[in-house]
C-alpha cells in the first residue's frame, strides 16, 4: 500500500494541469479560499498492479470532482486528497483504509473498485466510524451483507447485472448454452454463481464452469475443455486482463463461440488489447453510458481538459459522483464523521451525471438500468445504437450456430 | 509452449546460481522487461517503415537482447556483487526489491503503463491438423526459436572457450582464477546470457499471447525459478526440463482433473515440494559434497 498522492504534491500538480486547463484549483485559492476549513477526503482503488487501468480512471475522476469543488467560490470548506493503492489485494486495502481512517482529518472516503478489496474493509470502515462510499466494486455482500451506516455504493450489484446479462442472451439472442469461466475472487465466483442462477431460470444450460486464478496467463486447458462441450456461449467472469486473455486465446484455438463478458472487461483497455479479437464481445455495465446522461458530456469534456494520462474508464464516473455525494454531504451536516454517514445514506433523488442516486435502507444504489454494451470496431458500443442490434452485422456466436 | 518459456527463464535462474550461487529473484522482471523491449522496438521500426515481420523480429529479438542483457549486467554490479560477502539473505532482499523498481517503472514511465499492451502478430496465421489436434504454424515458429536459442546456449556454454570459464567459475571460482579467467567479465557474461534468454522469453510470449502486462514477470520469475529447482539449480538441461515438466503439470491438472484449472498451481507447486522433499538436489543436479 501506497501513498501515491498526498495534499502538497495533489496541489502542485494541480497547478500544473489547471494551468493547461484553465480551472482554478486547490492549490490556489482565492482570499476568502485561504479562510475555508481544510478537510480531507480520501480516494482508495487498484492504482498498480492487473486492474490499475480501472483505478486510475476512478482517481482521476475523483480528482477532477474535488478540483471543481474547490473552484467554486461558495463553497464553505476546501477539500484536499489522501489518494492510496490497494493494489487489487485485500490484505493492502484493509492497510489503506487503516490509514485513511486513522487518520481524524480524513472525513470520508471514496473506495475501491475491486470487490475482493471493498469486502475485506467494510468492518474498518465501521470500526473507525469513518463514511466510505464505494465506487465500482459488485459485490451484493457489500452492502446487503451488515448493517453498517457508513458503508454505501453509488454503483449496481451484480445481481442486476446478471439478471439483464442472463435474460439478454438466452430470451434475446437466442443462446442456450454456455460454459463458464471465472476468476476464483469474490467477484469471479460470486459472478458465475448469479449468472447461472439466472441463465438457468430463464431456459439456457450451463454446460461446465471453470475457476482460474486471477492474473493467470494460460488459458488453453480451460479453453479446450470448454470447447470439447461445444457451447454457444463462453462467458468469463473477470476483470479486463484476464478477459483479454481469454478472448484473444479462444481465437486461436478456434473456439467458435460467442464471448460474453461482464462489467469487469467493459473498459476501452480491452478492445485495445484484444485488438480485432474483441469485434463482437458482450459486455453488460449498470447506469446508463456516461454520453448519454445529461450530465455525462459535461464530465467527459472536464476530463479531457484536466489533460489526464489515462481514460476514465467504465467506473470513473461513479468515482466522480461519489466524490461530490461526499462533498455535498459535509457541506451540508459539516466535516463530521457520524453525521455526513448519516447524511449518505439517506441519499434520495440526487441529480447526477449517472443520473438520480437513491440509496435503500441498505445505503445501496438502486440503479434501475443495466446498459449493454458491444464491441463494435474497437469501441464499445451501447447494444441499442450498434450495427449488430439494427442486424447490419451479425454477432459471432449467431454467425456460428448458423454455419 | 507454457512449459517452452518457463524453461528459457530457468536457465537464466541455472546460470546464476551455477555461477555465483545466487538467486536473482528480479529474473522475473527481466523477462517481463525483455517483452517491453521488443514491443518498443517492434514499434520503433514501424515508425521507422522497416515493416517486413522477419526483418522486423529479428531486429527486435536482437535490440532486447542487447539492452535487457546489458541491464541484466548491470542488475548483477547493482545488486549481486556488491553483497557477496554478505549474507546470501541480503542478495535475494536486494533483487527482489530491484525486480519491484523494474515493474514500478514500467507502470509508471511506460506510456499507459498500467494496461495490458497488444503485442504485434508477426508470424505465421493458420495451421494444419494432425490427428485430431490443430497444430498452428505460429507455435511451430516459436517452438522453434526456442529451440534455437537453447541449442545456441549449449554450444556457448559448452563448445567454446567463453564456455569453458563460465564452467571453471561455477565449478570453482578460485581456481579458475589462477588459471587466467577473469572472474568479473565471466560473471557479466553469465548474467548477459541469462538475461538475454529472459529477453527472447519475453518477445514470445507476447508472440503467443497477443498481449504483454507489466505484472507478466511475477509469475513468471516464481515458475522459472521453481523449474530450474525441479531440475536441478545449477544445471542447464536439468533447467529445461523443469520448464517442461512444470509447465506440463499445470496444463494436464488443469484438463484432467475435476475443476482442475481452480487447483493447477496448486498442483503444480505440490510437486515442486515434493521434488524438493524427495530429491532435493532436482532430477539433474549433482548432490554437493562439502569437504571439511
Amino acid at each position: 500500500m501506497r501513498t501515491l498522492f498526498h495534499d502538497r504534491v495533489l496541489g502542485r500538480r494541480d497547478l500544473i494541469k489547471g494551468a493547461a486547463a484553465g480551472v482554478v484549483l486547490a492549490g490556489r485559492p482565492g482570499r476568502a479560499g485561504a479562510q475555508k476549513k481544510t478537510v480531507r477526503l480520501a480516494f482508495i482503488g487498484p492504482l498498480t498492479g492487473g486492474t490499475a487501468s480501472n483505478g486510475l480512471g476512478g482517481r482521476n475522476s475523483f480528482l477532477l470532482a474535488v478540483q471543481e469543488r474547490n473552484a467554486e467560490t461558495l463553497v464553505k470548506y476546501r477539500y484536499e486528497t489522501e489518494v492510496l493503492d490497494d493494489e487489487c489485494k485485500p490484505t493492502v486495502a484493509v492497510q489503506a483504509a487503516l490509514k485513511a481512517s486513522s487518520d481524524p482529518q480524513v472525513v470520508a472516503g471514496v473506495t475501491h473498485y475491486c470487490s475482493v478489496t471493498a469486502i475485506a474493509t467494510v468492518d474498518t470502515y465501521h470500526k473507525a466510524g469513518m463514511p466510505a462510499m464505494v465506487w465500482g466494486a459488485v459485490l451484493p455482500e457489500i452492502t446487503y451483507g451488515h448493517t453498517h451506516v457508513e458503508i454505501t455504493r453509488v454503483n449496481g450489484t451484480m445481481i442486476n447485472q446478471n439478471n439483464v446479462a442472463a435474460n439478454f442472451a438466452v430470451k434475446t439472442l437466442g443462446f442456450k448454452t454456455f460454459a463458464l469461466i471465472h476468476d476464483t475472487t469474490d467477484y469471479g465466483r460470486a459472478h458465475a454463481k448469479y449468472f447461472t442462477e439466472y441463465v438457468e431460470k430463464a431456459g439456457g444450460k450451463i454446460l461446465l464452469v471453470q475457476g482460474a486464478a486471477k492474473d493467470q496467463k494460460d488459458y488453453a486447458a480451460e479453453l479446450t475443455r470448454a470447447k470439447a462441450e461445444r457451447p454457444e456461449v463462453i462467458w468469463y467472469g473477470g476483470l479486463t486482463p484476464d478477459g483479454v486473455r481469454v478472448k484473444v486465446q479462444m481465437d486461436k484455438l478456434g473456439v467458435r463461440a460467442q464471448f460474453q463478458g461482464t462489467s469487469g472487461i467493459k473498459s476501452d483497455t480491452f478492445n485495445e488489447t484484444a485488438a480485432q479479437s474483441a469485434e463482437g464481445t458482450l459486455a453488460f455495465v449498470d447506469g446508463a453510458p456516461t454520453e448519454k446522461l445529461p450530465g455525462g458530456k459535461r464530465f467527459l469534456e472536464a476530463y479531457a481538459k484536466a489533460g489526464f494520462k489515462e481514460p476514465a474508464e467504465a467506473y470513473g464516473p461513479f468515482a466522480y459522483v461519489a466524490a461530490n455525494l461526499v462533498m455535498d454531504a459535509i457541506e451540508e451536516v459539516g466535516p463530521d464523521r457520524a453525521k455526513v454517514a448519516a447524511k449518505l445514506k439517506r441519499t434520495k433523488s440526487a441529480d447526477t451525471i449517472i443520473g438520480p442516486v437513491e440509496f435503500d435502507e441498505h445505503g445501496q444504489n438502486t440503479v434501475p438500468l443495466i446498459s449493454k454494451y458491444v464491441s463494435q470496431d474497437g469501441k464499445w458500443v451501447l447494444w441499442e445504437d450498434s450495427e449488430y442490434a439494427s442486424g447490419k452485422r451479425t454477432l459471432p456466436g449467431i454467425r456460428f450456430k448458423k454455419q | 509452449m507454457l512449459g517452452v518459456m518457463y524453461a528459457l527463464i530457468a536457465v537464466g535462474f541455472t546460470l546464476f546460481f551455477g555461477v555465483l550461487d545466487v538467486i536473482h529473484f528480479s529474473h522475473g522482471d527481466i523477462f517481463m522487461l525483455g517483452a517491453f523491449a521488443g514491443l518498443t522496438a517492434l514499434a520503433g521500426l514501424g515508425a521507422a517503415g522497416l515493416g517486413a515481420p522477419a526483418v522486423a523480429l529479428a531486429l527486435a529479438f536482437a535490440g532486447s537482447i542487447l539492452v535487457v542483457g546489458l541491464l541484466g549486467v548491470l542488475a548483477e554490479r547493482m545488486c549481486v556483487r556488491p553483497l557477496a560477502r554478505s549474507s546470501p539473505l541480503m542478495t535475494l532482499l536486494a533483487t527482489l526489491s530491484l525486480g519491484l523498481v523494474i515493474r514500478e517503472a514500467v507502470l509508471i514511465f511506460y506510456p499507459r503503463g498500467a494496461d495490458p499492451k497488444p503485442f504485434p502478430q508477426l508470424l505465421p496465421a493458420g495451421g494444419f491438423e494432425l490427428g485430431g489436434v490443430a497444430i498452428r504454424y505460429e507455435n511451430l515458429a516459436i517452438l522453434a526459436i526456442a529451440l534455437l536459442a537453447m541449442v545456441t546456449v549449449d554450444l556457448l556454454i559448452n563448445h567454446t572457450r567463453m564456455g569453458a570459464a563460465i564452467r571453471a567459475v561455477a565449478q570453482d571460482p578460485e581456481a579458475a582464477q589462477m588459471m587466467g579467467v577473469n572472474l568479473d567479465g565471466t560473471v557479466d557474461l553469465t548474467f548477459f546470457i541469462g538475461s538475454g534468454l529472459a529477453a527472447i522469453a519475453g518477445i514470445l510470449s507476447g508472440l503467443y499471447y497477443s498481449e504483454i502486462h507489466f505484472v507478466m514477470g511475477v509469475s513468471g520469475g516464481v515458475i522459472g525459478f521453481s523449474a530450474a529447482a525441479i531440475g536441478g539449480l545449477g544445471n542447464v538441461y536439468g533447467a529445461i526440463l523443469g520448464g517442461l515438466l512444470f509447465g506440463m503439470v499445470q496444463t494436464l491438472s488443469a484438463a484432467l482433473i475435476p475443476r482442475g484449472s481452480e487447483f493447477r498451481d496448486v498442483v503444480a507447486f505440490a510437486v515442486v515440494m515434493l521434488f524438493l522433499i524427495v530429491r532435493p538436489s532436482g532430477i539433474l543436479g549433482e548432490k554437493r559434497v562439502e569437504r571439511v
